[in-house]
């Protein structure tokens, strides 16, 4: 224990926050050890919406475990099913043609900014406005509109294959997404300016919970998490993949650690996502979108791999042990919100509880991809 | 005779009064969140929505009163009760319009601020008496809440009676007569700093009532729903009308002691209680504005915002005015 | 950032571990060195029913996914932690493979390296079925404490010196590791 729960070790009373409580995003637990509002210890319970997606992975064939990688983080599912396609293709060897490398890169960077548009109003909601979520909402719709007329779903995405992805964009889609890109330029300015500059807000949020870098590279957090604290690291800049090395796009860190630099930090992913998708859709090329011959029944060579990609919270990764059959021998599936969270006893301890709260807000946690 | 007819009909006419009241906030809450935050609000129950108050005070009347194992049984039932009285108590001293009042009191302010002290023993009952510790702590951050906010709002009430030298609230109406500036938020004559002494006493009804952005009571995302958690049904009930009650009362009062009370502004209408609801109901709507559109203080910056600044400031007006009335 | 080790010498270090570890392990001496692809030497190994012996291969980061691969023995997972905790590495994640046909289970850490270029590195290790014992490295990775804690509830490898090596995902009273390969539901 920290040396501030070494001094309180009398008059302390637990509590249980959750499993459903409207704070935590998801069913998740905390067993909080207080002395009065101040934290001694809170330790997360997970499990409570575990599904074992790694163990249905060996069950199934690759092509069948498809539907089972939007499941796991709703909210961000284009980027973990492109992970998926490229750690498969990558096993393979199979080629994507560009123009279907284009249209996932653009469908993804969509799903990334409905992500931290529904983590931005939920934040502001946990601190007690009501009003900004229903405004992310409605340029939310959009976006699930948009993608839902491409791909079918409005939440868990099953759009692509191996090769490419299952079906074309239309022009309905180029001029919507043009239009919301618009859209959302206006909108942010006004976000920043009604919330954002909000005295109560910035008490909130400023100088609360700092993480050092070192701290988030010790327990493994990445994503926006890293980056609120002065590390330069996104795997779509570090690691290219997919179409990323042709847009040019920054990449937004923030160093005072605080809640409000991670905040910042996804504020202004937004816009970086915006400048992605405009330069994705001047330049998409023609083509196919999907690759000729892939096989219909795949057995990558025996080996393992390894595939990462930058969800909407941080880095995403899958390893596959691959014994030549038709099944994948293990899956594993490395969550950001997993190693984000680990890091959430060691840096509560002896803080407030509200305080937490808004820390464990800030630190965009979905649940059930923590739990697999 | 005439005095049991006056009070009975006073009687009827607040019960009406209050109870319309209570009703008909929750609407106007609603419909003015839901305008706020881009979507309709109520609309289905009745034209606009105006039966849903009807609807929903069947609904929790019609629910089971669940008191838990752990739950404190006198203190449990007790609570909720205890909340409504003062509330409606206080209608008794409010002075609608001139001679409007159904009984009158040299000492109506003083009443008034005891009574609104009670209120408090409320949330600590509820708190404790549910024998759950998230209403626990909503009950202790409530009277923490609570206790801080009343001492700037007495200091500021000093004020108006240091300039008008009664407690009488129809008395402090009346000196307040001969058109808008002689308002007492406009009395710059008597202390520079009056209309900031206002928004100390409105800032700190908001924060008596318990209404966002000071509900740390009812913290929804983090304490479940604080004081009231373990409570359905009626009890959740009375404590709802407690608080728009509460509302009310702290509205018409800063009404009285600041805007003039019944006095019209201009001129443009005769004197009469339809400016006090007129006043009062604006200032009612800011307190539903203003909940919609900030989040929530911690408690500590609350805390900070009463003994770090609002007593200092309320207390420097105090000086201030004394001054003022002193040499001027 | 500065004082971190730079990937060249952290290479250097874990290849000197892995064959420290070679040499005791009295395998073969068929050390492989920098340039032999990853898949070949798997692919020989596996048709001569032999797990791959210790050393560091370095790999085609398209092709795999990571950069280097180490084979340590069980006994150096800490001191490689140690090792890329100096380097500046940060631990992704932590995978068990059950190879039930040559009975043993396989850990795989995935380090990563966040400041800077990208270097990406796989340590793995080999550790008898009945008796799956390793030491934790929660002391040099905080982050390792959750990795390893699921291991164990999936495969019921015990990580001596683990501080809560409780069930994590699964329910309190299981007592079952599901992700074994002769796991029956």
């Amino acid at each position: 224990m920290s040396s501030f729960a070494q001094n309180q070790l009398y008059e302390t009373f637990e509590l249980n926050i959750g499993p459903q409580h409207p704070a935590t995003h998801g069913v998740l637990r905390f067993k909080v050890v207080m002395d009065g509002e101040y934290i001694v210890k809170a330790e997360p319970v997970l499990g409570y919406i575990h599904r074992m997606h790694e163990k249905m992975a060996e069950d199934r064939t690759w092509n069948k475990f498809w539907p089972n990688m939007s499941r796991l983080d709703y909210v961000s599912a284009m980027a973990y099913t492109h992970c998926y396609a490229g750690l498969v293709e990558r096993a393979n060897g199979i080629e994507v043609p560009e123009r279907a490398e284009y249209i996932r890169v653009i469908t993804v960077e969509l799903n990334r900014i409905q992500s931290h548009l529904l983590w931005w109003g939920v934040l502001v909601m946990d601190l007690g406005g009501f009003t900004p979520i229903l405004y992310a909402f409605d340029d939310r719709e959009v976006i699930l509109d948009l993608l839902e007329s491409v791909t079918g779903s409005r939440l868990t995405y099953c759009y692509f294959r191996f090769g490419g992805v299952y079906n074309d964009i239309d022009d309905d889609f180029i001029t919507g997404t043009r239009a919301f890109i618009k859209q959302l330029r206006e909108r942010i300015p006004m976000y920043h300016k009604l919330v954002t500059g909000n005295a109560i807000l910035i008490e909130r949020l400023e100088g609360i919970c700092p993480l050092s870098a070192e701290m988030c590279r010790k327990y493994g957090a990445t994503g926006p998490v890293l980056r609120g604290s002065g590390v330069n690291f996104d795997v779509r800049k570090n690691e290219p993949y997919s179409a990323y090395p042709e847009f040019d796009f920054d990449i937004p860190v923030y160093h005072e650690g605080d809640s409000m630099a991670r905040y910042m930090v996804r504020m202004d992913e937004m816009l970086q996502s915006l400048r992605i998708i405009e330069q994705a859709l001047d330049k998409l090329p023609e083509g196919p979108v999907k690759a000729d011959k892939v096989p219909k029944v795949l057995k990558p060579p025996a080996g393992d791999y390894y595939y990462a990609v930058e969800a909407a919270r941080g880095t995403f990764s899958m390893r596959a042990v691959s014994d030549g059959s038709n099944t994948p021998y293990r899956i594993k599936l490395r969550s950001p919100t997993y190693s984000n969270l680990s890091l959430f006893e060691e840096a509560t301890s002896g803080m407030l509880l509200a305080d937490a709260l808004a820390f464990m807000s800030s630190l965009d946690l979905v649940i059930p991809e923590m739990d697999r | 005779m005439d005095e049991l007819i006056r009070l009975l009909s006073y009687f009827v006419g607040i019960a009406a009064f209050l109870g319309f009241n209570l009703a008909y906030l929750g609407w106007v809450e609603r419909k003015g969140a839901g305008h706020i935050q881009r979507r309709n609000g109520p609309k289905e129950v009745g034209p606009y929505g105006l039966l849903q108050p009807l609807a929903d005070g069947l609904k929790l009347m019609s629910k089971q009163l669940v008191v838990p194992a752990a739950a404190d049984k006198p203190l449990f039932m007790c609570a909720p009760v205890l909340a409504m009285v003062p509330a409606v108590l206080l209608f008794v001293v409010i002075p609608f319009g001139d001679g409007l009042v159904p009984r009158q009191f040299n000492s109506g302010l003083l009443m008034m601020f005891a009574f609104a002290s009670v209120a408090v023993l409320s949330i600590l009952m509820a708190g404790w008496g549910s024998g759950n510790k998230y209403s626990l702590i909503a009950g202790t951050r409530a009277v923490s809440q609570n206790i801080a906010f009343e001492i700037p709002m007495l200091i500021t009430a000093i004020t108006i009676v240091m300039i008008t030298g009664t407690l009488d609230l129809s008395e402090i109406v009346r000196y307040q007569d001969g058109g808008f500036w002689r308002w007492n938020i406009f009395r710059l004559d008597k202390s520079i700093l009056m209309p900031a002494s206002f928004l100390i006493f409105y800032i700190c009804s908001m924060a008596e009532t318990n209404r966002a952005p000071f509900d740390l009571g009812e913290a929804e995302s983090e304490l479940v729903a604080g004081y009231h958690t373990e409570y359905g049904g009626m009890g959740f009930g009375l404590f709802m009308m407690a608080e728009y009650a509460n509302l009310v009362i702290g509205c018409s009062l800063t009404t009285i002691l600041f805007l003039g009370g019944w006095q019209s502004p201009f001129g443009i209408l005769p004197d009469g209680p339809h400016w006090f609801f007129l006043k009062m109901y604006f200032l009612v709507w800011c307190f539903v504005w203003m909940r919609w559109t900030f989040p929530r203080v911690t408690l500590w910056g609350l805390l900070n915002l009463s003994w770090k600044y609002l007593i200092p400031f309320s207390l420097v007006n105090l000086l201030l005015t004394a001054l003022f009335i002193k040499v001027f | 950032m500065d004082t971190f080790m730079d990937h060249e010498t952290i290479k250097n270090e874990l290849e000197k571990l892995a064959n420290e570890g070679l040499a005791g392990a009295g395998q073969a001496a068929d050390a492989p060195g920098s340039g032999v692809q990853a898949d070949e030497s798997d692919a020989k190994s596996k048709q001569e029913g032999q797990p791959r012996q210790n050393g560091l291969i370095e790999t085609d980061h398209a092709a795999r996914g990571f950069h280097l691969d180490v084979r340590i023995s069980p006994e150096q997972v800490v001191r490689a932690a140690e090792i890329l905790d100096r380097g500046g590495f940060t631990l992704e994640t932590i995978t068990g493979v059950d190879w039930l046909k040559e009975n043993q289970f396989e850990l795989v850490y995935d380090y990563a390296c966040t400041g800077g270029k990208l270097f990406r590195a796989a340590v793995r290790t080999r550790i008898d079925r009945d008796k799956p014992e390793i030491a934790t490295i929660s002391e040099v990775f905080p982050g390792a404490n959750w990795h390893e804690r699921e291991t164990w509830d999936f495969f019921g490898i015990i990580f001596t010196g683990h501080p809560q090596l409780e069930r994590f995902l699964l329910p309190d009273d299981c007592d079952f590791h599901p992700l074994r390969k002769d796991f029956q539901p």
